[in-house]
């Protein structure tokens, strides 16, 4: 095992093995501090970054964190790296990692062909020593196409989902919330529910009223009840019309053993969403949410950073092709990200990392009432996601989500993150809006109120 | 894009409480909808970072006796930083809760994370309560805060009480910043996990469950909890009075 130490300023800095050293380069958050994994002074921190910096990329190959033996996630990792792609960057240590990302030389397509060849721990520490516009830069550069009706995660445009949540689930309510969403051309990456009812029945009505909206509209693009997956693979059988199975997943067996799940269950329900073939423009068919500190708050984090943690649940989602993965990052709340420092910078890691190991990476640019931060916070997040591309942001109706209690971003925000930046939403969803009169040529929302007439007329 | 556009959206606007319709200059949102979002915020920020008048609280839970009790949580940003902290009593306090008559019943009231709720709500929820708890033996009201849900097991346990009915302030929404919650957990101790806890929530005045509805469902399953000696998972709250599956989980615990 190699030895952790340096000197920094006179002073010796050690570090008992490879998950103190991860933990303790980790920018400052509450949720480290929770499990008593921080850094004790920012300079310890810089010394855990210098030794981070200095480590062989390898040394994640041969020190694992969590053991083999212990947790599937683990064996996941380990069984599925791909040496051939690792190959072009296995001589770097993490710090000559960082240096190439951030050059010339790590182009989109070198970026696309080295993520099966990156573990999530590689991922997580090169992240560590970046900083924010490294980690932004970076992310641009990485393209991440996926498609089922609609085709997400092409060069100048971002996704969106529309969440049009309800307390009582109300299907009228949840229309309404649908029509205004769709107004604003909010939706091209889903239109997903959800429930605040979380049973079998419920979710198969509500699955059947957006196959009904979908149809009456011939929207390009899908709908998800997010539904517990073992319900997502009953309701298959029942022969509702699933597009997208949701999952929440977390970076370890036990953590992900707190959300009911395992690999193998995850397997199934991919297979028999794809046995559907509902999809047009493509087959993914999967939507998975992470978000850091879940394996803390499910005591299941094996000693390890919330960031590493959550990194690893990216290759839970990576092993089935999903079409969306969505960090909520500032849901958890301020006892894991305490304020919108903490929250930008996470939600800035997750969508790098995330991207750099391949995935469609979006964000629920998102706080809680509780949480030391406000819309300027998101508005400051979203505008950096927006030119770091991940693949889509969600939208509620006012960024406020009146069944989970919680503030997103709203209609509006994904409507000005395509004006002022110019980004389009998908080519399919994008002819429909174009053709239900409520973009423009340039993907600007109509003034006319003429496309939103339309939508609402046919809802009567 | 003003009045013109918002007429349409009327009756769709009936169908939720959602922010719906709202219009917008350009991408914007239009200046009245973005100052009622302020507003909707700053009463939920005021709600979770306002301190509890115990003063005020003590006063309406005349005649119980009341002790008042502080978490090892030593301010507002250390307890939401720290849950552990919030979920046990400051050293020392455990000794205002000792010695006493044991009995069938203790309320405990936290300020959890609005005490705008606990102190609307969480008086004539004890009251209402009470008094449909006949025949029980009721400890003195206990109110804690820079307090979460499980500091009620140490209370209980230094109470001698059978069971610990905790009432706390929850999570607050835009719409709802007094919302109040109900955990009853039997057998009181240190340690117990939040499976063994039976939960009422969206105790409050916008569409929430009223505080007779309350007091009948707490009663309901006080009694049950005490003949069976659970409660948790294994007690389903089945005394009928509204279908609570609709109300949203809010995790304060």
């Amino acid at each position: 095992m190699p030895i952790y130490r340096t000197t920094l300023g006179g002073e010796v800095f050690r570090f008992s093995n490879l998950a103190e050293v991860m933990a303790k380069a980790t920018p400052a958050r509450s949720g480290d501090a929770l499990a008593g994994l921080i850094a004790t002074s920012d300079v310890e921190r810089v010394a855990a970054q210098m030794v981070l910096a200095d480590l062989p990329l390898k040394t994640f190959l041969e020190e694992l964190l969590v053991p083999y033996e212990e947790d599937e996630v683990t064996r996941l990792i380990v069984d599925t790296h791909d040496a051939a792609a690792f190959a072009p960057v296995s001589h770097m240590s993490v710090g000559q990692f960082r240096d190439w990302l951030l050059s010339d030389a790590a182009t989109p397509a070198a970026l696309t062909a080295l993520a099966p060849g990156l573990m999530p721990e590689m991922a997580a520490a090169v992240s560590k020593i970046m900083r924010n516009r490294d980690l932004i830069a970076v992310a641009r550069k990485i393209t991440v196409v996926t498609a089922f009706r609609s085709t997400l995660g092409l060069e100048g445009r971002i996704g969106s989902r529309l969440q049009p949540n309800h307390p009582q689930d109300d299907l009228k309510g949840i229309v309404a919330s649908t029509l205004d969403g769709l107004s604003y051309a909010v939706g091209d990456a889903v239109i997903g529910i959800n429930p605040a009812t979380d049973n079998i029945p419920t979710a198969m009505t509500l699955i059947s009223m957006l196959d009904d909206l979908r149809g009456r509209y011939d929207i390009p693009t899908q709908s998800c009840v997010l539904t517990h997956v073992t319900n997502s693979i009953e309701i298959i059988n029942r022969g509702a019309p699933l597009d997208l199975v949701f999952q929440s997943v977390a970076g370890t067996e036990a953590a992900n053993e707190g959300f009911g799940v395992t690999l193998s269950m995850l397997k199934e329900a991919h297979e028999a969403a794809l046995s559907l073939n509902r999809g047009t423009m493509g087959q993914n068919v999967m939507y998975f949410e992470t978000g850091q500190g879940s394996a803390l708050s499910a005591d299941a984090h094996h000693g390890i950073d919330q960031q590493t943690v959550e990194a690893r649940a990216y290759a839970v989602c990576r092993a089935f092709d999903p079409l969306i993965v969505n960090t909520v990052v500032g849901f958890i709340g301020p006892e894991y990200l305490y304020d919108g420092k903490e929250i930008i910078r996470a939600g800035l890691e997750d969508v790098f990392c995330g991207k750099l190991l391949g995935l469609p990476m979006g964000c629920d640019v998102c706080y809680t009432n509780h949480a030391e931060a406000d819309q300027n916070d998101m508005d400051v997040l979203m505008t950096l996601l927006a030119n770091a591309r991940a693949q889509f942001l969600i939208g509620v109706p006012g960024a406020d989500d009146i069944m989970l209690n919680y503030q997103s971003l709203s209609f509006h925000d994904i409507a000005y993150l395509r004006n002022s930046l110019g980004l389009k939403a998908a080519p399919e969803f994008e002819a429909w809006l174009t053709a239900m009169g409520l973009v423009s040529e340039t993907g600007h929302l109509l003034q006319s109120d003429l496309g939103a007439a339309r939508l609402l007329e046919a809802a009567q | 894009m003003t009045d013109v556009m918002k007429d349409p959206w009327a009756k769709l606007r009936a169908a939720t409480p959602a922010r719906i319709g709202l219009g917008r200059n350009g991408a914007g949102l239009p200046t009245g909808a973005n100052l009622e979002f302020q507003f909707a915020h700053a009463r939920a920020r005021d709600a979770v970072h306002s301190g509890l008048d115990v003063d005020a609280l003590e006063a309406e839970l005349s005649p119980f006796e009341v002790i008042r009790v502080t978490s090892a949580a030593p301010d507002r940003a250390s307890y939401l930083r720290r849950p552990d902290l919030g979920r046990k009593l400051w050293a020392g306090e455990a000794d205002k809760l000792n010695a006493r008559t044991p009995c069938d019943v203790a309320f405990v009231i936290a300020d959890g994370l609005s005490s705008a709720a606990v102190q609307s709500h969480a008086a004539a929820v004890v009251h209402a309560a009470s008094a449909k708890l006949e025949g029980l033996t009721l400890g003195p009201v206990v109110v804690a805060t820079q307090a979460r849900v499980a500091i009620g097991d140490e209370i209980g346990a230094a109470l001698g009480a059978r069971l610990v009915v905790l009432l706390v302030g929850e999570r607050p929404g835009l719409t709802v910043a007094d919302s109040l919650g109900a955990y009853l957990t039997y057998g009181p101790r240190p340690g117990l996990k939040d499976s063994a806890r039976n939960c009422l929530s969206n105790i409050h005045g916008k569409g929430g469950m009223s505080y007779d509805q309350a007091a009948t469902k707490i009663a309901w399953l006080t009694r049950e909890a005490l003949k069976r000696g659970l409660t948790g998972t294994g007690l389903k709250e089945e005394s009928g009075v509204l279908d609570q599956e609709n109300a949203p989980h809010i995790g304060e615990a």
